[in-house]
């Protein structure tokens, strides 16, 4: 049952609007119900050929031989490709805007990096003469140590999963190997709290579990064109991954969708058209490749497992007074989107409150394992799950009801983000409210009567005095306090090689005198051709 | 051996659309000589509900009947570029695109109504009936279908209109995560109230209550379909799903329906839900975006729900049948 609480942030909104507002029904609904929509996999080409890759049995392997040969003969196959056959076999999702380096081929070169990697794919009249013909496909692989636990894998002596991260971590800004959130002092919080709660959560994968798999069917068309029909959630995005592992001119692919049977996230990642594609221009006939629902599972990324621990200061009246995150994003082998959630996550710390001190580390670790990428709530479901499992460990701690407890916390309009932006448009309070009155779940009256529309701003929209981490500290030790510098002009460091083994920082010296935060580091000028320091997100390329 | 139930809360918020912008979005919209519209995207519909919303969105900014637009998306060939259907920026990112289309279009369309009633083209307005009028005097009318077919073969001005948002790319600082991640949120507070049967470990939710506060609901159908989904999703993810049972451990990885289990009908919960509308200053038309978040706050509730219940918290997802027994059994049930 849903109702809609008009009477909240009334005066806020204009409610006699022609069309907005009106449950009109669906533009698409007749074909969806009717089944006869068009997905991607609906339409008919004569003379339609099948493509299936082979895939890594091995999560960290180096291929010391490969051959195609019998498959090549092999009845009803029409072509095998592999890596050479790949016009720009390397590539990552996220340079088409510019962020990080490109660490991932479509097919294997000469290691594979988890099980499940794509090797080689066959082209074939059916479905089964290519998965008959790749099972003739014979791999020699010289098995390699691998890592599969995010801390193990920023250990010392890790294997090394992706050879463009030696450190197996994403780097940020060519200094860090992960992304900083500091607000206020945490320690000093810590020293004056009532309580101090430390937790650790954990997050295991999940599969998006879309009704159609990923897939893709390229044809040739007329004057040279490719005509694509694809189940991808970024039109534009896929066509300029697909033109870039190609070398195509984009306007030579023409692609067309739109319409799609579940995403989640899980269709982003470009899986099939580069290949089937390729398929196409190789054979001069239409090609599809469609991902099977074992392939989807567990060779199709799914979201990515995260790992949280979180330390909390709490006073016996229920405010909050300092909050540390230290989180891990396992980004699997290669790096796909979980650079960017990382960023996300770090402007949703500490949550929907104000809280006077927080500080957070959050790392895109790579494992040998399938790639992770964005699934619905990217970058936040997994640390929402820890901070609210969190908040009723709190307010259980100091004994105060969990909803009341939210409620005072919460962020109110004009408060001072952690981020360093004003909280506007805030209805975290009134949410609070209407839901336990849903519940019969009774609050005391102070508490039914607050508002987001009061009691922020003020002190609260004060940026504080923070503690930033001093030079050399790019990889603190968890356990460390962090080293107290006094905040001053920015001081460059030079770039070290990301997630060198977790080094036990300096000692903690004196607490810093009082002094406003710096200002960010200047840029360094670009240099045509290398990779440079980003100001929006990790490494650059020019 | 019994069953015992409990609440748990969890109350949270969501950014809307990719973290610190730079993620555009564009729209053309034009009339046929019937004064009917066409919106050409390329944005994806992935049963969010993209091209209705978008239609609803067009329509109201026209001022013509939702039965006269028709969004057509997405082919490369013809629909403007969008960067894409997640980050929940479908809505926002899009809907501000369609809006400065429409607003375009409509400008065309009032221009060629004022040159055939004589007047100024401030003086009209549109009775999204499909008819534009003089301000205030209703009689001096005409249809929008009339309006086209003067402005395509009178005329010869073309009723169409090109619409871009983009938030601009921002940065981030290294030391302190200082940022402008995104221009609004939506809010959310859900209680769960789950039976946990501690001679099997299972964990049924029993009832959910919620509250979503997300901006204008610019169609309540296609809200409420995100949000009953939504949170089934959230309990699904609380209780079933994995592709990793034992993470970080790679083995039992199921590989279909049978292995990969999820909620069924029979355990789909009672869920008693509230919109709040609090209307994003730069959302088109005050809309924000419900599909991601929705998921979000019955993780930890259920989480919650179950110490309640039994006295044991379970910090892992998902909350299996085996790490309840085992968790029940660690402290001596």
């Amino acid at each position: 049952m849903l109702e809609f609480r008009k009477e909240f942030f009334a005066d806020e909104r204009d409610d006699n609007l022609n069309e907005i507002g009106q449950p009109t029904q669906r533009q698409d609904i007749l074909g969806h119900v009717t089944g006869r929509t068009r997905f991607y996999d609906d339409h008919a080409f004569d003379g339609l050929l099948h493509m299936k890759v082979l895939r890594s049995p091995h999560h960290h392997a180096r291929i010391r031989n490969l051959d195609v040969s019998a498959a090549q003969r092999a009845t009803g196959v029409r072509r095998v490709i592999t890596a050479a056959d790949i016009p720009v076999n390397l590539n990552t999702l996220l340079s088409l805007i510019d962020f990080g380096k490109d660490d991932e081929p479509v097919l294997a070169e000469t290691v594979v990096h988890y099980k499940g990697e794509p090797v080689a794919a066959v082209i074939a009249d059916t479905e089964a003469a290519a998965l008959a013909a790749l099972d003739a496909i014979r791999v020699d692989y010289e098995q390699l140590p691998s890592v599969l636990d995010v801390e193990e894998a920023l250990a010392p002596g890790a294997p090394v999963v992706n050879e463009t991260y030696p450190g197996n971590a994403f780097e940020y800004h060519e200094k860090y190997n992960h992304q900083k959130l500091r607000f206020g002092d945490v320690e000093q919080g810590f020293a004056q709290a009532d309580h101090v709660l430390e937790e650790r959560y954990q997050m295991s994968p999940i599969e998006h579990a879309p009704t159609e798999t990923n897939g893709s069917i390229a044809a040739p068309e007329t004057n040279d064109r490719f005509v694509v029909h694809t189940a991808t959630q970024a039109l534009f995005f896929s066509l300029g991954t697909a033109a870039k592992l190609l070398n195509l001119a984009s306007n030579r692919l023409h692609f067309i969708g739109g319409t799609v049977g579940g995403g989640f996230g899980g269709k982003v990642d470009t899986l099939t058209e580069p290949l089937s594609i390729l398929g196409a221009m190789l054979t001069g006939a239409p090609v599809r490749f469609a991902l099977s629902r074992e392939e989807e599972m567990q060779a199709g990324p799914p979201r990515g497992a995260e790992r949280w621990y979180i330390k909390d200061g709490v006073m016996n009246d229920g405010r909050i007074i300092a909050r540390q995150v230290r989180g891990y994003f396992d980004a699997g082998a290669y790096t796909r989107l979980s650079s960017y959630a990382v960023i996300k996550c770090t402007a949703h710390i500490p949550g929907p409150y104000t809280i006077p001190n927080v500080s957070s580390d959050v790392y895109c670790v790579f494992t040998n394992r399938t790639p992770a990428t964005a699934m619905r709530g990217f970058g936040v479901t997994g640390v929402d799950f820890a901070l609210e499992c969190q908040m009723d460990k709190l307010s259980r701690t100091i004994g105060m009801d969990p909803i009341e407890f939210r409620i005072l916390n919460a962020y109110r309009d004009g408060d001072m983000k952690a981020h360093r932006r004003a909280a506007k448009n805030c209805a975290l309070v009134e949410c609070c409210q209407v839901a336990a009155q849903k519940a019969n779940w009774p609050i005391r009256d102070e508490f039914a009567k607050m508002t987001s529309l009061e009691g922020g701003g003020g002190d609260r929209a004060a940026i504080p005095q923070t503690v930033t981490d001093g030079p050399g500290a790019g990889t603190p030790s968890p356990q460390q306090a962090p080293v107290y510098q006094p905040p001053a002009a920015p001081i460059r460091v030079p770039p070290q090689p990301a997630a060198q083994p977790a080094q036990p920082d300096p000692a903690p010296t004196a607490p810093p005198p009082s002094a406003p935060p710096s200002p960010p580091p200047a840029q360094a000028a670009p240099r045509p051709g290398v990779h440079r320091f980003s100001s929006v997100v990790g490494t650059r390329r020019r | 051996m019994a069953k015992h139930r409990g609440r748990g809360v969890a109350s949270i918020n969501y950014p809307i659309g990719m973290n610190l912008g730079g993620d555009p979005s564009q729209a053309l919209v034009h009339s046929n000589p019937d004064g009917k519209f066409t919106v050409a995207l390329s944005s994806i519909d992935l049963g969010q509900g993209m091209k209705s919303v978008t239609r609803q969105i067009a329509a109201e900014t026209l001022g013509v009947p939702v039965a006269d637009v028709y969004v057509d998306t997405a082919d490369s060939d013809t629909g403007p570029h969008c960067m894409g259907s997640f980050a929940s920026r479908g809505t926002h990112r899009v809907g501000n695109a369609v809006i400065a289309a429409a607003n375009e279009a409509r400008g065309v369309m009032l221009e060629a109504a004022a040159e055939e009633l004589e007047v100024n083209a401030e003086d009209l307005e549109t009775d999204g009936k499909g008819n534009i009028h003089v301000k205030g005097a209703p009689q001096r009318s005409m249809t929008t279908a009339d309006v086209a077919i003067a402005a395509q073969f009178k005329q010869g001005k073309t009723i169409s209109g090109r619409g871009i948002f983009l938030i601009p790319l921002s940065d981030v600082d290294p030391e302190t995560g200082e940022m402008t991640p995104v221009s609004c949120y939506a809010h959310a507070c859900l209680i769960a109230e789950v039976e946990v049967d501690d001679e099997t470990g299972e964990v049924a939710v029993v009832e959910m209550n919620s509250a979503y506060e997300l901006g204008r609901a610019l169609n309540p159908k296609l809200v409420e379909q995100q949000l009953v989904g939504g949170a089934w999703m959230g309990m699904s993810h609380a209780l079933y799903e994995t592709t990793e049972p034992y993470y970080p451990d790679r083995s039992h990885g199921p590989t279909d329906f049978n292995e990969y289990l999820m909620p069924g009908p029979g355990d789909i919960a009672p869920h008693n839900i509230a919109v709040l509308e609090r209307p994003a200053p730069d959302g088109p038309y005050g809309g924000k975006g419900p599909g991601e978040m929705c998921a979000n706050p019955v993780l930890p509730a259920v989480a919650n729900a179950v110490f309640d219940a039994v006295g044991i918290r379970i910090d892992e997802l998902p909350i299996s049948p085996e790490r309840v027994l085992r968790a029940l059994k660690t402290r001596g049930h």
